[in-house]
Formats: structure tokens, sequence, C-alpha cells
């Protein structure tokens, strides 16, 4: 549904995103993470036509970026970083005023309008101004307002940055139910648990390129390495690490438990459990140490980082 | 949330409607509708409409009435009929000033607001989003205006004066209110889109403030100077300003069109002018030898590749210039022709004489530096076409070196009128002309497109890229052809021009 190869954008001289390439498919949500500046607002602005690439090329809900914008933004809703509303207005006149834009019938406007601002718990705003809305609650009008024309793609910027929890878990669940619907995702966010909730796949972006994208999985088993399990028994240990090193690598170990990594735990654990109860150890728990998105986060870009330094460094002796 | 079996979106979006002028309109309109409606909220647009609209023609009608009164008092009743249309004008002109302010409101002012990106982010085309603002921008101030010289006409026609105006005169006057709001708001137009902040968007609208009041002044002058201030038909030199705005306006309209595009708008991020990497940019495209912008190796590689590309980036603005000079020699030549402009030289004169003379004319006329003199006069035009150019849009470089040949056409005219060959000017003119005239419509050429570029800058191009590109061209082109032919061509003139010319009239 989404599908970029090598979009690249400069202002003058700099360049803001190098050569990003990805491809999301329909019903599936990408988290685009990376620090200020990345380059994560640019992409998005050229995914909906609304920069130009100055090389490379995308396609949107089958849609070419340069050449059909009009048409990529007729299939694409936008929450842009700031939320942008007219506050003078009322939320009425506000969302029929885009249902225009987009030549939803007025019948039409006015029951998608009456449904979604139902669904956000935003009805009995309707006929306030926009100006006395909270922050919160501008926040998920101008998702109805992105919502509105029933897009396939949704690119969102920050969702639920300046909500309070009720209202972001509303939006996370109403990302979840249009996800199922085979809508298609691209969301920007600093919010790591929730990207790690909703994403399908993550994309780290750095400088402008993306230094790294996977499923949370794909992206962990790569970064921090093979999972780290932790087996706690009853008792002592007693030297029971220097039994099983033959089977699995262990880490660290204490009075009752130890960890060990192992690349595959599907066959490799039964039959350490197996062992261990024929050496009358009774085990307790035996789980996955749960890793987060943020270990995976801050470990991709320290690795960028000591990259850039050590290609630095590679220039200097060349230079 | 909500949580009903019901889907929360219903399918996929509709397809956006075929492109029509129709259609174009339609959602230009859309947007109309709503800026209009928001202007109307706030009471800072209001106020100043409805007080001028119905308070200030009042107050025109009171002055035009003490006014008429006083001068007839001393037998100047003229003075006191020609302010009446003079009075008008000023009761239309202040509240489309207003427009400049709604121009910049709604252009800066959306974007500072940040409620630009969400509007650009629906299937509207540039255009679209360009005719729905303008025209926003527009409708308050004109109803405002045309009420007010309404109020103002029907307290005179009915009033006190019982004032018959020409209806062209009236007509004029809602002409020229009109013209004046278009140009104001297509300037705030080019202005907000090359500011980020409304302070900045104020500061840069004295452009377009100074020369509108300049414009009044000079109107004003007009209709109480004017020969034909009574005319039936209107005062001519009305007629020639409107045609003159409408111009301006069409130029404003192509340069806001192609300006007021997404990239423009939301690529641009701080007013800071960083001349360091403005000169460096304008170095590279100055050493440009291809479209990548790779730099010359050495100077061969800048003649042979960088003049050629310079060359052929002046795409049409060549044959246009070259036409135009050409049209202009003729329309010399026939404005020659029109008895009432002859100058009925003298018939019979013997020539030889003059040629012995040749070299005390051409220190009569270039002093003791002949070349000198020669090349700064040249180039002095030249350059003086380039710079008026760049803030007309190309529109008077193409008058200003032209007009020569206007002249050239007009004297060839009379020679012939006069009896004699015109072929003895030939030499006169083309010795040095062979150099000269190329390098003169070349100048006059990337003049014109340095103006213009910014009017349709190259597709995927910033307007201020291509302007940038354009001005390293114009310097290429001058530092590489122009000043080295302009001074090849003094040479000639100074030494070879006198000699032929002596020898075929000396014959």
């Amino acid at each position: 549904m989404i599908e970029a190869h090598e979009l690249t954008k400069y202002y003058d001289d700099f360049r803001a995103v190098d050569a990003v390439s990805m491809d999301i498919p329909s019903g599936e949500v990408l988290a685009l993470l990376g620090p200020n500046g990345a380059g994560k607002t640019t992409t998005v602005r050229m995914l909906t036509s609304i920069l130009a690439p100055s090389s490379g090329w995308a396609k949107v809900a089958g849609y070419d970026v340069a050449r059909q914008p009009e048409q990529v933004r007729a299939h694409v809703g936008v929450l842009t970083e700031q939320h942008g509303l007219y506050e003078r207005m009322k939320a009425m006149e506000y969302l029929d005023f885009f249902g225009q834009l987009y030549h939803l019938p007025a019948s039409e406007r006015r029951q998608r309008t009456l449904n979604l601002m139902e669904r956000f718990d935003l009805s009995f705003a309707l006929d306030k101004r926009l100006g006395e809305y909270s922050k919160g609650m501008k926040q998920k009008l101008a998702l109805v307002r992105a919502m509105l024309h029933s897009p396939p793609v949704l690119l969102l910027d920050e969702p639920t940055s300046a909500m309070d929890p009720q209202s972001a878990k509303q939006v996370r669940d109403a990302i979840v139910e249009l996800q199922r619907d085979q809508r298609t995702f691209l969301i920007t966010t600093h919010n790591l648990t929730e990207a790690q909730q909703l994403a399908n796949r993550i994309a780290i972006i750095r400088h402008g390129r993306i230094i790294a994208s996977g499923s949370f999985d794909e992206l962990a088993r790569r970064f921090t390495g093979v999972p780290l399990m932790e087996l706690r028994v009853r008792g002592e240990l007693n030297g029971l690490a220097g039994d099983i090193g033959d089977m699995v690598s262990v880490e660290e170990a204490g009075g009752n438990w130890l960890r060990y990594r192992v690349h595959d735990p599907e066959t490799t654990n039964p039959q350490l459990i197996r062992k261990m109860t024929a050496l009358g150890v009774d085990i307790i728990t035996l789980a996955p140490l749960t890793q987060t998105l943020e270990e995976i986060y801050l470990q991709v870009v320290k690795e960028d980082e000591a990259a850039a330094r050590q290609k630095g460094k590679d220039s200097e002796h060349l230079g | 949330m909500n949580t009903s079996a019901e889907p929360i979106l219903p399918a996929y979006p509709l397809e956006p409607r075929a492109p029509s002028v129709w259609q174009t309109l339609s959602n230009a309109l859309i947007i109309t509708r709503r800026e209009v409606r928001d202007s109307l909220r706030d009471w800072r647009i209001i106020a100043p409409i409805v007080i001028l609209t119905f308070a200030f023609p009042a107050l025109a009608q009171f002055v035009a009435s003490q006014f008429a009164g006083f001068v007839e008092g001393f037998g100047a009743e003229l003075i006191g009929d020609r302010m009446i249309p003079f009075l008008l004008m000023i009761v239309g002109f202040f509240p489309i000033s207003i427009s400049l302010v709604i121009a910049l409101e709604t252009f800066v002012g959306e974007k500072e607001r940040r409620s630009l990106e969400p509007l650009l982010s629906t299937p509207l085309t540039n255009t679209e989003l360009y005719i729905g603002k303008t025209l926003a921008a527009m409708l308050p101030p004109l109803v405002s205006s045309y009420g007010g010289m309404l109020v103002y006409l029907s307290s005179l026609v009915y009033g006190d004066l019982a004032w018959r105006p020409q209806p062209l005169l009236i007509a004029q006057i809602i002409l020229l209110t009109t013209v004046q709001a278009l140009v104001m708001i297509t300037g705030a137009v080019v202005v907000s889109s090359q500011t980020t902040s409304t302070r900045a968007a104020n500061l840069l609208a004295s452009f377009i403030i100074i020369p509108m009041t300049l414009l009044i002044q000079g109107e004003s002058a007009i209709m109480f100077l004017a020969p034909d201030a009574e005319s039936p038909n209107g005062i001519g030199a009305l007629w020639a300003i409107i045609t003159g705005m409408c111009v301006v306006v069409v130029l404003l309209l192509r340069v806001g069109n192609s300006i007021f595009n997404r990239e423009e708008l939301l690529g641009r991020t701080i007013d800071s002018l960083n001349l360091r990497t403005a000169f460096r940019k304008l170095g590279r495209a100055v050493r440009a030898v291809d479209e990548q912008g790779s730099l010359a190796r050495n100077l061969a590689d800048w003649y042979r590749r960088g003049i050629r590309l310079s060359l052929r980036r002046l795409g049409l603005a060549t044959p246009i210039t070259a036409a135009l000079f050409v049209g202009v020699l003729a329309a010399g030549s026939i404005f020659g022709m029109v008895s009432d402009w002859q100058l009925n030289l003298p018939r019979g004169l013997d020539l030889s004489g003059v040629a012995g003379n040749l070299d005390a004319y051409a220190s009569m006329f270039f002093g003791g530096e002949v070349v000198s003199t020669i090349f700064w006069q040249n180039t002095r035009i030249l350059m003086g076409a380039t710079l008026l150019g760049m803030f007309t849009f190309g529109s008077l470089a193409l008058v200003l070196t032209p007009a020569v040949y206007f002249i050239l056409g007009y004297v060839v005219s009379q020679v012939m009128l006069a009896g004699y060959n015109p072929a003895f000017l030939a030499p006169a003119i083309l010795t040095h002309g062979v150099v000269e005239i190329p390098v003169i419509v070349l100048a006059t050429a990337a003049a014109l497109r340095l103006g213009a570029v910014v009017t349709r800058p190259p597709k995927g191009s910033t307007v201020g890229f291509a302007w940038t590109v354009a001005l390293g061209d114009t310097i290429k082109l001058w530092i590489g052809l122009i000043l080295p032919g302009l001074l090849l061509a003094a040479l000639i003139e100074a030494y070879v021009t006198p000699v032929v010319v002596a020898a075929v009239i000396g014959g």
C-alpha cells in the first residue's frame, strides 16, 4: 500500500532524507522512529505529495507521489505534527469544510462527522468553537479530520502525544480496529511503548537514513542478540551452571537463578528442562527476559553513532 | 470509546473528480467561503470595513460639499468639481487597503498558526488553493469598497451637490479600484510565500504599499490636471494606468501561481539571509557546466560547455528578443512615415564632406577616450536593462534596449524620405554592429530570462533556486561573451568603422 524506493529530499544542500526505502503492505502498521530532525516529517510530507522528492520514487495506494499528487492526497489521511485547527470554527463546521474538500455529499459528511465524534467521545463538543477545546480534544479532532474521508492509508505524526491515557487508548484501539479493516498506517512517534504495541514493523531513521527496520523480534534479535532466558529453581543451583554449559551459554548466575542465551529455545529448552528434572532440580520458572523497544532503539542508535565515528576516523586516516 | 459494532469507517474514499475549469472554481470557492466567513467573524476586520463603507463616504461627502462651497467663493469651481471624483477614488481605495491585511493574514497567518499543512494535505491543487485564497482576500474589501463608493455616489447624486458624473469616469474609478486590489493581493501572495511570519510579511508589505501610494498620488494629479478630465470617454491616462496595472496583475498572478505551491510554503522555515551560502551557490552556478551543476575543469571547459549551457538555457528569450528588435526597427520606420512626425531633412546634401570630419564628430561625442566611452556607454545601458528587468519580470529590459532600434528605424525612414540611399548608413552601423548587435540581443535576452524566470520557474525547481541559476547564467554570459564582445565592438567602432564609413561616403 505504501512503497518507497530510495526516496531522497534535499533542502538546498542539506540532505533531509537519504534514500529511504520501505514497503508497507495493506493492513500493516509501520512505526517510524527517530530523534527530532531525523527526517520523519519530511518523509511523511513526501508520501503525502506535499513535498516533491529530489530523487527516488514512492507509490501510495497505487498512486505515484510525484505524478499523481491529487490522487495520493485523496487516499491518504494525515495527522500533522501540529493539529492546525481553525480556532474560530465549530467542530461540525470544521469537519464539514474538510468533507467538502474530499467531495463527500452533505448527508455523508454529517453522518460521518457524528459517528466519528461519538467514537472519540467528542459529541458533547460538536457546537463548541475549536479554540475552546483542550489540547487532547484538538488532537482527537485532528484525527477525526484525517479519517473523515475514509482513507485506506493513514499517516499519523505523534497521534497520541497530547492525550491523557484514556484518550490515547481510544486512539490506539481505533488504530487496531482500522488495521483489521485492512487500513495501512505509518506512525511517527517518540512513544516507544506505543510503537511496540501497535506496529507490525519498526523503522529507525537517523540523519535522514533508515538505519534499521524489521519486526520487533527481528530487531531485538539483530541488535540485542539471541533471547535471554531466566531460569529460577527451588533451593540453590550448586554448580548446575557448569552441568548445562554444553547446552546453553550461561551469562549470569545467582543463588537460585541463572540467565542464559539460546539460539533455538523451542528445541533446547525442553531438553534443558528434562535434564534438570533428571538431576532432581525443581524448576519454579523459565521465561524469556522482556526486552523493550527502548533498549533496542538505544542500541541501534549507539551502533550507528559508533559506525559514524569509525567512518570519520577512517576518512581522517585516508586524508 | 464507543464500541458499537459498526465499522469505524465506511468503504474507501471517493475518487477525486476529473479536473475541469468548473471543478477548479468549485473547489476554490469552498476555500473562499470558509475564509470569508472566518474573516467576517473577526471584529478587527469587520470594524474598519463597516466604518469605511458607511462613515467614511459620509465624511467625504461632507468634505466635498464644504470644499465645493469654499472654492466657489473664489470662482474656482473647477477645483471643487475635480475634487469629487478624486474623493470617490479615495473612498474606494481605503477599504481595499484592508485586502492587503487579509491577504497577509490568510497566507502567512495560516502558515504561522500551522493550519496550512492540513489544508495542503487535501486533494486540492495549488491553483485551487491560490484562487480560493485570493478571492477570499479580495471579496470583503471589494464589497466594502463598492459599497462605500455607492454610498458616496448616492449622496452626491441625490444630495445638495446634485452631481452628474461621466459614466465612463465612474467605470474607470471602479476598474482602478479593482485592479489596485488585485495588485495588492497578488503582491501579498508573493510576499507571504517568501516569509514565515506575519511580522516579516508586514515589513515586506511596504514594497507594495509605497508604490501603490505613489500610484494613487499620480492618479490624483491626473484627475486634477488631465486636459480630458471632463471627456465622456474617460481620462486617457487613467485608461493607460488601468491597462498597465492589468499587465502587472497578470505577471503577479503568474508569479503567485508558480510560487504558491506546497514546496515553497512548507519548505521555507526561516527568514534569515545567509549571504555566504547565497554567494557560494551563485559561484557554483557561474562555474557550472551541466544541468547537474558540475564545475568547470578549466577556462576552456567553462567556455566550451558552461557558456553553451547558459546560451541553451536562454531558450525562447533569444528569438523573442531578436524578433522584438526587428519589429521595433520596423515600427520606428513606420512611425517615421507619419507626416506629423517627419523631420523633413534637407535634400541633396553632399555627404562626401562629412567623411573628412568623422574624427571631429567622434571626439565631439566621445571625448578623447573613444573606446572606453563607447564601451562604458553600452555596458551601462545593458546593465541598466538587466537591473530593470530583474525588478519588472523582464519587461523593462525589452523596453530600454530596443528603444535605440526604434530610433534607428526612424532615422532610416527620414533619410529615405529625404531622398538619400540609406545604404550609406550600413557601414556606420554594421561594421561594429556585426559584433555589437548580437551581444546586445544576448544581454537583453539574459535580462529578460532573469526577470521572467520567477514567473515560471522550471518544474521541480523553487523560485529561489531558479533565480540563482538564471543569475549565474547571466553573470557567466556577461563575463564570457557580453563584456568581451562590447570591448571588441568598441574597438571596431573607434578604429575600423570611421575608416569604412569614410571609404564608403568619400567613395
